[in-house]
Parts: structure tokens; sequence; C-alpha cells
């Protein structure tokens, strides 16, 4: 009696898991597939070397968007990564139980849930307004910062896993300490947080809202960037909302390749980190 | 060459713990030294003392004088240093994880700025040799991960991590409490070599083994030290009742 109902609970947990499994992946591969379905059709090979035609006239591609998204999401990486592995260093290594390390955590939870639109705000008046016109540069500022809570408060979990005896190692070696955090704890967790700068950067590889008043979008090509600048989650934004059927079937075709771009983005990360400085590391 | 440790009223604090009450001894040169007593004795805090290692936990400190060789550890000369002067070996092996046998003993000189490739090599294979683990991972160096060893393997690694800086002085925190007894018994062999060329402080919850390796013992209790004599007097004839039930087994 006692065996039957272990066995009947165990399997109703196992059931319910799976269930639950199924209830987070469907959405997913649902919207996913519908993407594929909608936008596949639409893509060509001038979608991706043509830069949008004039209204009135078929065809044309996203070309400026997808180097521009590039463009940003490089600028925004190269301020949201380092500043936010430094500030994550310094609440798990340095500033463990001080006033300034609480204030540091507290501030990039609330920054965390700032909402992408009040970014874009903060930005334009911070770099756009006192420039006079809208810029890359601030676009990618403005992305920047979105990465900061993420990365630094990834880089803080993933350091507090490394245990504290690999940190006495190396100091008992007479390792300097901030020789010993950069090259034996930041390294051992390195794994933990090159996944969190992936989740950051797909996360704002998608934004929309803190773009439309630094980066503003451009029609043209633009490699400057001190000048407005176009991105794949802009132009769907205004071709989505364009009351053109050519232009819906290129925004359906741009989400699916913003997506597609992100996954190779992050897989390529991860190929590349799994086999050089990392190998041997899990 | 090893050098002498003289420790005078050395006193240590977990916060308001006073985990070390005025301890004072004489530990040989080139000598194996073991410290026995029951858990929370403080004979770990008392080894960690002997390379700052204590201060580095956050509200711990200590007051007293360490002078290994002619050097006054706490006044003449900076944390970082002594550590390179004064290997630890710890109770459970702690490999850097990311890092190949290799670069794992040479971690200690490519991380204070050596890097010259022969030296290196010379220098690794030399404190592989003294662990007693040469033979055994020779041929993948570079290739296995130090985290892939045998727990044994990893403590004899990381006893060569600690001999490839050169010490002074070599402390061992119960090197061989999680090791088996094949292990355990090529850990004490290695002690018997090594002593001829460094100078060994061992804590050891295992009275035999402090017995096999070590000319001079030291009882710990409560925070104290009860009796420093030779070892074969500890053990056959202490001087203190104290001594005499914990090493009979009467309480610990």
């Amino acid at each position: 009696m006692r065996a039957r109902i272990r066995t009947l609970s165990d399997g109703a947990a196992t059931g319910l898991a799976v269930l639950a499994t199924v209830l987070v992946v469907a959405p997913l591969v649902a919207i996913f597939a519908y993407l594929i379905y909608k936008g596949a059709s639409s893509l060509s090979w001038a979608f991706f070397v043509e830069t949008p035609k004039p209204v009135g006239e078929v065809g044309g591609g996203m070309a400026n968007a997808i180097l521009g998204s590039a463009i940003l999401l490089a600028v925004g990486s190269l301020i949201g990564v380092p500043v936010g592995i430094a500030g994550g260093i310094f609440l798990a290594e340095f500033g463990r139980g001080t006033k300034l390390a609480n204030a540091v955590r507290f501030t990039a939870d609330v920054l965390n849930g700032v909402p992408s639109i009040v970014m874009g705000i903060a930005v334009y008046s911070l770099i756009v307004v006192p420039q006079g016109h809208f810029s890359a540069l601030s676009g990618g500022v403005a992305l920047g910062i979105m990465m900061v809570p993420t990365v630094c408060r990834t880089t803080e979990e993933m350091l507090l896993m490394v245990p504290n005896a690999v940190r006495e190692a190396a100091l008992a070696l007479g390792v300097p300490n901030w020789r010993s955090v950069l090259a034996i704890t930041l390294k051992t967790a390195s794994p933990g947080i090159i996944t969190g700068c992936m989740l950051a950067f797909a996360r704002v590889a998608g934004e929309t809202a803190p773009l439309i008043f630094t980066a503003f979008g451009n029609v043209g090509w633009n490699t400057r960037l001190d000048e407005p600048m176009a991105a794949l989650p802009l132009q769907i934004y205004v071709y989505a909302l364009s009351p053109y059927d050519d232009w819906h079937r290129l925004a359906w075709a741009g989400s699916l390749v913003l997506i597609v771009l992100i996954v190779l983005a992050v897989s390529l990360v991860r190929f590349v980190t799994s086999r050089g400085v990392l190998k041997g590391a899990s | 060459m090893g050098v002498g440790i003289e420790v005078t009223n050395l006193n240590a604090w977990y916060g308001a713990n006073h985990a070390l009450q005025d301890i004072n001894l004489n530990i040989p040169a080139n000598h194996a030294t073991a410290l026995i007593g029951p858990s929370g004795c403080g004979k770990s805090t008392f080894v960690r003392c002997l390379n700052r290692m204590h201060e580095t936990i956050p509200g711990a400190r200590a007051t007293g004088t360490v002078r290994i060789g002619d050097l006054d550890i706490y006044k003449d000369i900076k944390p970082v240093e002594i550590r390179r002067r004064v290997g630890m070996v710890f109770q459970r092996p702690n490999p850097f994880p990311t890092m190949s046998i290799y670069d794992n003993v040479a971690a200690g000189l490519k991380l204070n700025g050596y890097s010259n490739r022969h030296v290196l090599d010379e220098i690794v294979e030399r404190s592989l040799k003294n662990s007693a683990l040469w033979d055994e991972v020779k041929d993948n160096l570079k290739k296995e991960s130090g985290a892939s060893l045998s727990g044994g393997q990893q403590q004899r690694m990381c006893i060569a991590r600690a001999l490839a800086v050169d010490p002074e002085v070599l402390l061992m925190d119960e090197p061989a409490s999680a090791l088996d007894p094949v292990s355990t018994s090529k850990i004490e062999d290695l002690i018997f070599q090594l002593k001829a060329q460094y100078t060994i402080v061992i804590v050891t919850h295992n009275m035999q083994q402090a017995a096999r390796v070590a000319e001079k013992t030291g009882f710990f209790l409560n925070g104290r030290m009860v009796e420093f004599d030779s070892t074969d007097k500890i053990f056959t004839n202490p001087s203190d009742k104290r001594t005499e039930d914990y090493i009979t087994g009467r309480f610990g």
C-alpha cells in the first residue's frame, strides 16, 4: 500500500515537472515557428544588402539596420561589460559588507527594473540634448547602461560561488589580492560571467525604446558614431506600425533575422570561449 | 634551507573570540613539529598566524611576535612577502580548478611575475619530484586539469605548488585528513624527506601520524599551549595531566 502511494506520487511529480517544462518551452517554440512561417518567405538576398526603399517602391532591405545594430551593440557591450564586471568584482571581492557595496547592489537592482524607455529619455537629456542631435553613440550608451546591472549582479553571484579555498590557495602562495582576484577567482568564475554577459547582450539586442530618442534610426548607411544610426528593432518597429503590406513582410523578416543573429552571436561567443582560455575549466 | 620559528606572547582573535592565548614556543629549523589537540583548540589558527593568513579573515587579528629566521613577520615584512617564504598546505586539496597540473604548480611563480620557460619547466619538474607525484603525471602535465586528479594526487600537487616558490617553512594544516591510508602514508614519507630542506609544522588529529613524522610535538587545548616537548616525551611520559588524558583518549 505504502509503496503504491509512493509510486503514484512519484509519477504525479514527474508528470507535473514535464508539464511545467512543456509550458515553458511551448511559447518559445510557437513564437519561433510563427516567425519562420511569416518571415522566411520575405527573406531575400536584397534584404541583406540593400537599404530601405522609399514608400511606394517595392523591395529594399535592412542591410544598414543590421550593420547599425551590430555597431550599437558593440558600443553598448564595450561600455556595459567592463563596467558591469568591474562592479561585480567590487561587490564580491573588495566591498563585501561595506555600505558602499550595499548601495551599489541596491542601485544595480533598481536600475535593472527601470523601464527601457526611461533609460532612453535619460540618455536623451544627458547626451542628445547637449550634443544637439541624435547619434549612434548615445544609442550605444543607452544599451550599455542597460547591460550594466545584469552583468554586475551575475558577476557578483558567480564570484561568490568560487570556493574560498581557491582564494586562500592563491593568497598563501604570496600572490597579492588584486592579482589573485583577476588571475584566479575571475578566471574560475568566467563561464558563469560570460553567460551573464550573453544574457545582457541578448536582452538589449532586441530593445527598441531606448533607441527611439537616441540612435533615432536612419534610412541610409551610416557608420559614424556622431550621426543617427539605423537599428533592426527600430526598423521593425517603424515597419510593423506602417500601413503597407510590403513593409509588414519586411518587419517579419527583420524579426527573424534579429533573433537568428542573436542566437548566432551567443553561440559564437560560447564556442570561442569554450575552446580558448577556458579549456578544461569545468 | 629551513629556518627556525620563535613565537612570543602570540594572541589571536576572531572578533571577540579570543582564539589563541599567550602562545610561546620555539620551532627548530629543519625538523618536523607536530601540533595536536581537540577540534577548535586553536592549532589551525596558530599555523595561520605563522604566514599571516589569519588576518585575511574579516574581523580576525593577532598580537605578539613571530620571528621566522631573523625576520619579525608582523613588523619587518609585508604579508604577501612572508607568504612566499612560508608555504602552506591546507586540509582539503585546493587546486586551481581552471588550470592544468603544470600551471597549478607554476602558479605561485607565474603570478609573481616569473616567466622564463626553461626555469619554470625545471622548477615544476623538481617540485613534482619532491612531492612524489612526477612519475604519475609527467605525461599529462599540460593536458590534464589539476582538478581531475584523485584526492591524494591533488594534495601532493598542492604540496608541489607550495614547494615551487621555494619557501623556508612549510605549514601543513591536517594535510592527510581527507585522504585514504595509501595517500596518507605517501604524504608522511614525503614529510620525512622534506624536512631535510624545510622547517615543517604539521597540524594533525592523528596521534600516530604525529609520532611517526615529528621530532617535536605541541599539545593545544582551549586556545593555550599546554605542553611542548620532544615527541617521544609527549607520547610516553607527558608532564601535564591534560596531555596524558588526551593522548590516552580520555577526551577529545
